[in-house]
């Protein structure tokens, strides 16, 4: 195993979740303010979580070839679930005294979703951004297969050769980096909450 | 008949329940009031073994109920708490006939005591029985938890401070509804709040805790006559009263089922009297009708032995109002004196009426919170 | 299309029988073990902050890697993707027993004990049906991973909608890939459909919380 194959990994869920906040968090608000494309948009990234990770990639693959960023907007689709999901429930579960006390004070709907709506949201949303990291670095080992590197080819390579010790060091660095991931995450979360007011956060 | 004999519970280092001993009569109700933490929750689970005391033993009819089979006990009494405790995964018919299925009673007759439940709340059946709880109000909730502690007909209920939850107006109709329900029933109910309005509105008996023990036990007029200390006064305290809904006369806190002789009766019969209605002193009126005065047991005793009649013995000492008269100089007359009631004279000096200090609270209370009749 | 089923009709038929029984043989006997075990975790509550972390941590080992290691032990039987898959499984659907049932509010097992339910019946009327949306969600989560990681089922010889995938992958044929993609997709999104029939009759409308 090289550090080389952590990075590659590492990088593919790293570009897949910034990917998914830009995404995934515009399209939360999309579901909140917006009631017609509401259930449109939430369907979608359900169904696209619910979809095989190697079918998915290979769909992708017949259109943007093998490679990295085959993996990436795989992990992306497969992610937004949690974010779009956390990012509507979060703006939805605002108190709405506090909306009515904002939009009491005069501000625009944008300023408040800035400035009222969002800071309250924002553990909840966070919840989903680190489910979707943990879960991007299992998903990542697929990679191996369209051609993104990763953790992935070294399993994938043990499987062939049939070493035990190279599946298991791939398998021990991936479950380390997914627990290391979920605890730090986990970490900031839990001193979010403590200083905004919660909501019901997503859990799988 | 529920007996505590040297009931004691320790949780670390605290005493929660010292040493108690009480009785609780069949088909009284009861009610344990006290400050947070005093013990009244672990009170009420001792008697159907959701706590098992350290010490002491506590008896259902005569029987040790920690020789009852655990399971067995709580079947047979009725057990309503504050929080939701309806079962969310059932409906009412569903929550409603636990005890009865647990007990294998068939479908129909289930489905009987339902029917019957929900009509003596006047929750028709077919609009009721099939809701989940989260589709009714709290208040509606809590009848069908007070319903599903009935329905296996338990002889004894207990309630910890089931309406706690709700709004004063839900909350003071569900005490109405279930003191008519124990009153038909016949129930054992023991009752746990910290509400004294509640208490005085429920009780047949309250037993006040503090610390894990009991302070005083009483009936709710003796409670608010004489409250053992001043923890208690203070819980009657709460007594809010608003200023401007209150009745204003003497007449309005009167009580007119009064005992009174006339003039000329023996000493004997009066001490007769007084000893059946439990009183320690006798209106007495002419024999026109007219306020002649009082006779005391005291100065019976002291006096009149020797005597054939009351007459004698007649004084006119005792505090003397109007029905007319405002309330607040009726008051400072009874709070200020030394007599424990004002008599209240109709204008041709019949008598309408005494002013004590039970009459008086009462009428505070009905006047704030309805009438409890 | 009539060419492409004439060309790999066959194929695609025997493998999507094949992709069905692994999820559903996986499935229904992970779904037996997590539920007893879940149901035997929660009796032992105090251990909740050591259990939990456990099988999270154990959640987190892609399917891969099972398939990989029984495979080096068990060889290319179908055992192998079975076995693997459903230990795959067992996790998410653990965990959500687990946690489903030790999150059932005290106030509604006191009630049930006042009620006078013995400790089993208070776990098969109150507890169970109460944690049933969670363990409902585990499944689910498990189904959709196990149709997923079926896939590579393909990868050690072993059949099933990988198999056309696979080989459309390797040798550029995207006629092959989409063949193998669109019926998993399918077949995914028909399993969480039923799922979602499962959990309506199942769960009463009126505790239906509409997140899952
Ligand atoms: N399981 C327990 N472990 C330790 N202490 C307990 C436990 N249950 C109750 N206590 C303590 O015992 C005391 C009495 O509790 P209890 O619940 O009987 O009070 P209460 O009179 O019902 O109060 P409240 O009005 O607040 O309901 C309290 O000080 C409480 O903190
Ligand atoms: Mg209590």
């Amino acid at each position: 195993m090289t550090l080389n194959m952590v990075m590659s990994h590492f990088y593919l869920v790293a570009a897949a979740v910034v990917l998914t906040i830009v995404i995934g968090v515009p399209l939360g608000i999309l579901a909140y303010f917006y009631k017609s494309v509401r259930k449109i948009i939430l369907w979608i990234v359900e169904v696209l979580q619910t979809m095989p990770a190697l079918a998915l990639l290979g769909i992708i693959m017949v259109f943007m070839g093998a490679g990295k960023p085959t993996v990436i907007i795989g992990l992306l689709l497969y992610s937004l679930l949690p974010v779009v999901q956390n990012t509507y429930i979060g703006l939805s579960e605002v108190d709405p005294a506090i909306k009515e006390v904002a939009q009491g004070m005069g501000m625009t709907k944008l300023y408040r979703l800035w400035h009222v709506e969002m800071p309250i949201a924002f553990p909840l949303i966070f919840t989903g951004v680190r489910i979707a990291t943990v879960t991007s670095v299992g998903t990542a080992v697929f990679a191996a297969f369209v051609g993104g590197g990763g953790l992935g080819s070294l399993i994938y390579r043990g499987i062939r050769i049939s070493n035990m010790a190279m599946i298991l060091s791939g398998t021990f660095v991936l479950m380390v980096m997914a627990v290391g991931c979920d605890g730090i995450m986990s970490y900031i979360e839990k001193r979010l909450y403590r200083r905004f007011s919660p909501a019901k956060p997503y859990n799988e | 008949m529920i007996r505590f004999e040297h009931v004691s519970k320790r949780y670390g280092d605290s005493l929660v329940l010292d040493d108690l001993n009480l009785e609780i009569a069949t088909g009284e109700f009861t009610v344990l009031i006290g400050p947070s933490g005093c013990g009244k929750t672990t009170t009420l689970k001792t008697i159907n073994r959701l706590i098992e005391p350290d010490k002491g033993k506590i008896f259902i009819d005569d029987q040790d109920t920690s020789q009852i089979d655990k399971v067995k006990l709580r079947r047979s009494i009725g057990y309503v708490i504050q929080q939701i405790g309806l079962f969310p995964n059932m409906t009412v018919e569903q929550n409603i006939s636990v005890v009865p299925k647990l007990l294998n009673y068939d479908k129909a007759r289930c489905n009987e005591i339902v029917r019957e439940l929900l009509a003596l709340v006047n929750m028709p059946y077919e609009e009721y029985a099939h809701k989940y709880p989260s589709e009714m109000s709290g208040g509606q909730q809590q009848r069908i938890g007070v319903l599903r502690a009935l329905a296996a007909s338990p002889p004894i209920v207990l309630m910890d401070e089931p309406f706690g939850a709700l709004d004063p107006m839900t909350r003071r109709i569900l005490q109405d509804e279930v003191s008519k329900l124990q009153k038909k029933l016949n129930k054992t109910i023991v009752f746990v709040t910290h509400d004294m309005d509640e208490a005085l509105n429920m009780a047949d008996k309250i037993i006040f805790m503090n610390k894990g023990k009991i302070v005083q036990m009483a009936a709710p007029e003796e409670m608010l006559e004489n409250p053992a200390d001043d923890l208690i006064r203070s819980f009657m305290g709460k007594h809010s009263i608003d200023n401007e809904s209150l009745p204003q006369t003497a007449a309005d806190f009167m009580r007119s089922d009064i005992y009174s002789c006339y003039r000329n009766r023996g000493v004997r019969e009066a001490i007769q009297q007084m000893a059946r209605r439990k009183v320690d002193t006798l209106l007495v009126k002419n024999l026109d009708e007219t306020y002649a005065g009082t006779v005391s047991i005291k100065n019976i005793r002291n006096h009149g032995k020797d005597m054939k009649t009351i007459e004698p013995l007649i004084t006119q000492e005792n505090a003397v109002s109007y029905v007319d008269e405002d309330a607040q100089v009726c008051f400072d007359k009874l709070l200020n004196g030394q007599d424990s009631y004002v008599v209240v004279l109709n204008h041709d000096q019949t008598i309408a009426g005494i002013v004590t200090k039970t009459s008086m609270a009462k009428s505070l209370a009905d006047a704030v919170w309805g009438d409890s009749q | 299309m009539s060419h492409f089923i004439a060309l790999y009709g066959k194929r695609l038929s025997s493998a999507i029988i094949t992709h069905f029984w692994y999820v559903v043989i996986s499935i229904t006997i992970a779904f037996i073990i997590a539920f007893i075990l879940g149901i035997l975790l929660s009796r032992m509550p105090r251990r909740a902050n050591l259990i939990l972390p456990v099988i999270s941590v154990f959640q987190t080992i892609p399917g891969i890697v099972f398939i990989g290691l029984l495979f080096l032990y068990n060889g290319m039987v179908p055992s192998t993707v079975v076995i693997a898959l459903t230990i795959y499984a067992i996790f998410p659907i653990l965990k959500n027993t687990y946690v489903g049932i030790i999150n059932v509010s005290e106030d509604f097992k006191e009630a049930a004990k006042g009620c006078g339910m013995s400790p089993f019946q208070i776990l098969m009327k109150v507890e169970v049906p109460l944690a049933l949306p969670s363990i409902i969600t585990g499944l689910r989560i498990s189904t959709v991973y196990t149709v997923s990681w079926a896939v590579l089922a393909a990868m050690i010889g072993l059949g099933g909608l990988g198999e056309l995938i696979y080989a459309g992958v390797s040798s550029n044929n995207n006629t092959l890939i989409i063949a193998g993609a669109i019926p998993a997709a399918i077949m995914a999104l028909l399993f969480s459909l039923a799922i979602d029939l499962l959990r309506k009759a199942l769960i009463p409308k009126q505790l239906r919380r509409d997140n899952k």
